[in-house]
């Protein structure tokens, strides 16, 4: 059975692109069929991150339109044999796409693969509304702070209604992923914390990805972190997130701070 | 000395008044026509009583005495007709209602004795219950009375009550209660972080709240014109 799974946050630059790789390498990773695409129309940047710039020939416009056929515009991963990319155009607008020509889309992916990531775009507007329109399931992406949060609020409210489960009745099942999360920050009383922001948004939390320069290395060399360092903290974060995300259960971990030997004697600075 | 009393002189008070009358436009052959008011008349007994009803011969070249048949005829029917217009003033008589000019036309609505008797309909709920959180950016409005939430109410969510409001969570946005001008209608809430609270038009904002009054249980009112707001329990 087919899962469509949006991946959104309302505030741009949170992370849902990075998510969205990381997330659909992790479960390709493990087994499934899965294919990850990018509605956000003229500002693409999944492509970039999953390594793929220089193979798009045709997207996700084309095919909504009619211009070309699903299999043309597929990009199949270098690395992982059953994961999949759909690219959106770079040249063209959200407007050009439509709601009955996604769900066509959306339709056909559903016969071919067993997660369909959508990697919306920021924003509240056309783009974001038709990524989650046809979606089972929604990972919000949030950081720990209050302006992210508020956003991430709002679109969960979108998914209640606006979405083609919502309006049938049902409900679109909803998951928080917590990124650009700082130990060092939270123990300072810097930012948010996870119970404050779970209280807030009244929805399940499905991990908390650390701040790292991992994930930033990865998506210069347009590799999913779950793919470049496989070891590294937020790789593990997202690989747990994605068993869960397959109904395992697998233990919280609130990432803590690890502190150097200069740190801890240089740690307190006095006021 | 002569004592004369004037006289007081009663003045004629005209009134304007304006009735909807209903407008018959018979049409030849008159036997038929009259046909179809009697078939009205069958589905609904007593339709044209107490109503004001004018003849409008315009389209039907009728003579006087055909004029004094017609208007006998709808007697007959207990219909009694007000005024005769589109027709010459020469071919009635001095017993025929009179002519009348300057009517304007305007939409009847109909309401016909009830052929079954409707069921009777349900009486407005007077409360609103919500069982999910509000969210950023929702705005739920219900004028009939009370709103009570099963949840929070996010930052930049709106709750709008003709009556009190009842939350059950983290009221984080704006509730305005007593908006039709019910300064009886209050605010509760379990925890009070609101940005705006109101009550019959008063209001108050974050910044005026007590901070000592935050994360709290909590209540707002009016007395007289001033915003209270007290801690539950």
């Amino acid at each position: 059975m087919a899962k469509v799974l949006v991946v959104t946050s309302g505030k741009g630059g949170v992370g849902k692109t990075t998510s969205t790789a990381a997330l659909g390498a992790a479960l390709a990773q493990g087994g499934q069929n899965v294919v990850v695409v990018d509605f956000d129309v003229g500002l693409r940047n999944l492509d970039l991150v999953m390594g793929a710039e220089r193979r798009v020939v045709f997207d996700l416009i084309n095919v909504v339109q009619g211009v070309a056929k699903l299999p043309q515009a597929l990009i199949r991963d270098k690395r992982l044999e059953n994961l999949w990319l759909l690219p959106a155009s770079q040249t063209r607008d959200k407007d050009a796409l439509t709601d009955e020509g996604v769900g066509r889309v959306i339709t056909e992916l559903r016969s071919r693969f067993d997660w369909i990531l959508c990697d919306s775009p920021a924003g509240i507007e056309r783009g974001a509304t038709l990524a989650m329109r046809y979606a089972d399931e929604a990972v919000i992406v949030t950081n720990p702070e209050v302006s992210s949060v508020r956003d991430s609020d709002r679109i969960i409210g979108m998914l209640d209604s606006k979405t083609v489960k919502a309006e049938r009745g049902e409900h679109v099942e909803k998951h928080v992923l917590i990124t650009r999360y700082d130990p060092a920050r939270a123990a300072r009383g810097e930012m948010l914390n996870i119970d404050d922001i779970l209280e807030i948004l009244a929805t399940p939390l499905l991990g908390i990805i650390p701040e790292s320069q991992d994930v930033l290395k990865a998506s210069n060399v347009g590799t999913p972190v779950t793919l470049n360092n496989a070891e590294s903290a937020p790789a593990r974060a997202y690989v747990d997130a994605s068993r869960r995300l397959m109904g395992e259960e697998v233990a919280m971990v609130v990432p803590a701070e690890r502190r150097g030997f200069m740190n801890r004697l240089l740690g307190r600075r006095a006021a | 000395m002569d004592v004369r009393a004037d006289p007081t002189r009663q003045l004629v008070r005209l009134r304007g008044r304006s009735y909807v009358a209903f407008v018959f436009s018979p049409v030849v052959p008159i036997v038929e026509w009259l046909a179809e008011i009697d078939a009205t008349l069958a589905r609904s007994p007593g339709y044209f009583v107490g109503k004001p009803i004018v003849l409008d011969l315009a389209a039907v070249d009728l003579s006087s005495s055909a004029i004094a048949h017609l208007v006998g005829s709808l007697n007959e029917r207990s219909i009694r007709v007000l005024g005769i217009e589109g027709v010459d003033e020469d071919r009635l008589a001095a017993n025929m209602p009179p002519l009348l000019t300057g009517g304007r036309a305007c939409v009847i609505t109909r309401n016909e004795p009830a052929q079954k008797p409707e069921p009777e309909a349900k009486p407005k709920p007077t409360s609103l219950l919500l069982d999910s959180p509000v969210r950023s950016g929702q705005s739920i409005v219900f004028m009939e009375g009370d709103v009570t939430v099963l949840g929070s109410v996010g930052s930049g969510a709106e709750i709008v009550a003709g009556g009190s409001i009842h939350i059950y969570g983290t009221l984080r946005g704006r509730a305005m209660a007593g908006v039709n001008g019910n300064s009886n209608a209050r605010i509760y809430c379990q925890k009070i972080e609101a940005e705006l609270l109101a009550i019959d038009g008063y209001y108050q904002t974050a910044e005026e709240i007590d901070e000592t009054l935050r994360n709290r249980p909590a209540q707002a009112w009016l007395q007289g014109d001033t915003m209270k707001i007290t801690p539950l329990n």
